[in-house]
């Protein structure tokens, strides 16, 4: 665990960099320092490493202050990336990978092994191991700097900025592996960001500063997003909001209604039975197959010859969340969102007005 | 064309393989002038230049860099021959003074290179060293110093360069060294020995380059050279 017992750091211009900051990073989790630039969170980073020493106030690991230890020393057991990686150019990927172990006074060979390992691990290729960093792309420099990070497996890591210089589809990808990997790895982790979506996708708690240096919230993304402390962090989240929110409401909790699921040998009698102005035809093994709109149905025939809208997408129903949900309706010619199961058998399909009632229900409890 | 002639013809003459004022034995005194001069060159700039580069924190540091590399390159534009002649009237003729012009125009180079070299790591290079727990002389060796090494090879390069062309000018004041083939030739109006001490000097000089162009491809790490051409 990592603890701020009231940090602040002044400059000496007088800037004031971090202003009377308390708050406690959970073993084992991920607490993200998001906020506007010029806000403390990276200084505020900086201080668990004694890359920055504070003006006044501790910073504790597991209860030891960190001024207890020599920086040197302390930054060897704890793992940090930064922004661009700042890989060192002249040595090998391998021997990036293997500073730290270095620095302990490891052999080259086990070091050199165990860096192999740590790629395969963060998804790069262990050919690259002889690579210089110029050979390789951004996604995968950034990839070595946490392997590099990784290397004498420290129980804490400090991530500022790790993943914003890559674009935002190797972003999307280095989170979700970073997050695998940290569900086998449980490591205490501080990681710094500016953007407010990788913070509610990254963080277990986020701590949001403001300008100044001031903590204006520190809490789960999730009651970030539902109570937002004042108008700077409501702002900072976004318009948005109630929509992110949606993503912490797991579709498995939608009232799903199958009344317009009909067969797509039904008649259109069935479908004018069931009220709906649209029906979801499906076929023998009740997967969907399309939309057929009921108003427009004049002759009684089968339902297999009318015209049909297509489906958009489906949403699962054990694994989505109800933002998932939410966007299925919006793209459905219906306005009705298709649920399914693990093997794309509709269970039933829900409206917005549903997906209302299931925020309601969430912010109730 | 005739003076190239008349200097290849020089070179045949088998007086200038042997004694005193051959070729061997002026070369020999050439590449010692050169080489003590080079040495306390880099005794000097070197270390100087890298620590400067090094310390980057606090305005005191800042000022000192400013100044002594300005000062460096002030030292750039001395007249080599007054500063010599200078030197002899001060001091004496012997070896030790003309040293001193040889001195004050390589140290420039080699300081303002190691300096700019260590100084232009990029910032996060350093940030990442630091924070994994080097101390600040592994950031210096471990990281700097490998990273900066093309620009510290080049003023080595351009210091010994202009050493061994300048050492010439030791003849001025009676030492030996190839200058004397010049120096001499001039005076006695014997121009394929000047023309012949020319080419040695050039030759030398060439030989030089090649020799840095060998340290650079061995010592400088493949990551680097790449990354430079990035």
């Amino acid at each position: 665990m990592i603890t701020f017992e009231g940090v602040s750091k002044r400059f000496p211009d007088g800037t004031v960099a971090l202003d009377d900051v308390s708050l406690e990073c959970a073993t084992g989790e991920i607490t993200v320092f998001v906020g506007t630039s010029g806000g403390g969170k990276t200084t505020a980073l900086r201080t668990v490493n004694r890359m920055v020493e504070p003006t006044s106030g501790r910073v504790l690991i597991d209860g030891a202050d960190v001024r207890d230890r020599p920086p040197a020393e302390l930054r060897r057991g704890i793992g940090y990336v930064i922004q661009q990686a700042g890989l060192f150019p002249h040595r090998t990927i391998a021997d990036n990978i293997a500073t730290v172990p270095y620095l302990l006074g490891e052999g080259k060979k086990r070091a050199r092994a165990r860096a192999r390992e740590l790629m395969e691990r963060v998804g790069l290729d262990p050919a690259l191991a002889g690579r210089y960093p110029a050979q390789l792309s951004g996604g995968q420099q950034q990839r070595v700097g946490v392997a590099r990070a990784l290397a004498a497996d420290p129980p804490i890591m400090l991530m500022d900025e790790p993943f914003s210089a890559v674009d935002p589809v190797v972003r999307g990808e280095l989170q979700a592996e970073f997050l695998r990997l940290q569900a086998e790895l449980h490591k205490t982790i501080v990681f710094v960001t500016h953007d407010i979506d990788e913070a509610i996708k990254m963080g277990d708690r986020i701590a949001v500063f403001r300008t100044g240096g001031k903590l204006v919230q520190f809490d789960t993304p999730k009651n970030l997003l539902a109570a937002p402390a004042d108008d700077f962090v409501a702002d900072f989240i976004g318009y948005d909001r109630g929509i992110r929110r949606l993503s912490f409401v797991p579709a498995a909790e939608l009232e799903l209604d199958d009344r317009a699921v009909l067969p797509e040998n039904a008649s259109v009698a069935e479908a004018r039975a069931t009220g709906a102005d649209w029906v979801l035809l499906t076929d023998s093994g009740r997967r969907p197959l399309g939309w057929v709109a009921v108003s427009g149905l004049a002759t009684d025939r089968s339902l297999q010859h009318m015209p049909r809208a297509p489906l958009g997408h489906t949403f699962n129903v054990r694994a989505d969340s109800a933002r998932a949900a939410l966007d299925a309706a919006v793209l459905s010619p219906s306005g009705l969102a298709v649920g399914v199961d693990d093997d794309g058998v509709v269970v039933g399909v829900a409206s917005p007005l549903d997906l209302t009632n299931a925020i309601g229900r969430e912010s109730a409890r | 064309m005739n003076a190239i002639l008349n200097a290849l013809r020089w070179f045949g003459q088998s007086e200038q393989w042997s004694g005193p004022d051959g070729i061997p034995q002026r070369l020999l005194e050439h590449l010692w002038y050169s080489g003590l001069a080079f040495a306390i060159t880099l005794v000097i700039a070197l270390p100087l230049g890298l620590a400067l580069g090094h310390v980057r924190r606090g305005r005191a540091a800042a000022a000192l860099g400013f100044a002594v590399v300005s000062s460096a390159n002030g030292a750039r534009a001395l007249p080599t021959l007054g500063l010599l002649i200078l030197a002899v009237l001060l001091a004496g003729s012997g070896v030790g003074p003309t040293l001193v012009p040889l001195v004050v125009l390589a140290v420039p180079p080699v300081l303002v290179n190691a300096y700019t070299g260590v100084r232009q790591v990029e910032p996060q290079i350093r940030d990442a060293a630091e924070g994994m727990g080097m101390t600040g002389s592994q950031v210096l060796w471990r990281v700097e110093i490998p990273v900066a090494l093309p620009l510290v090879l080049l003023g080595m390069r351009t210091a010994a360069i202009q050493i061994v062309s300048t050492a010439t000018i030791a003849a001025y004041v009676g030492l030996g060294g190839l200058g004397r083939y010049i120096i001499d030739g001039l005076k006695r109006q014997e121009y394929d020995s000047t023309a012949g001490g020319a080419i040695l000097v050039i030759a030398l000089a060439f030989l030089i380059q090649l020799i840095f162009t060998g340290l650079h491809r061995l010592s400088v790490s493949p990551g680097v050279r790449l990354s430079a051409s990035h």
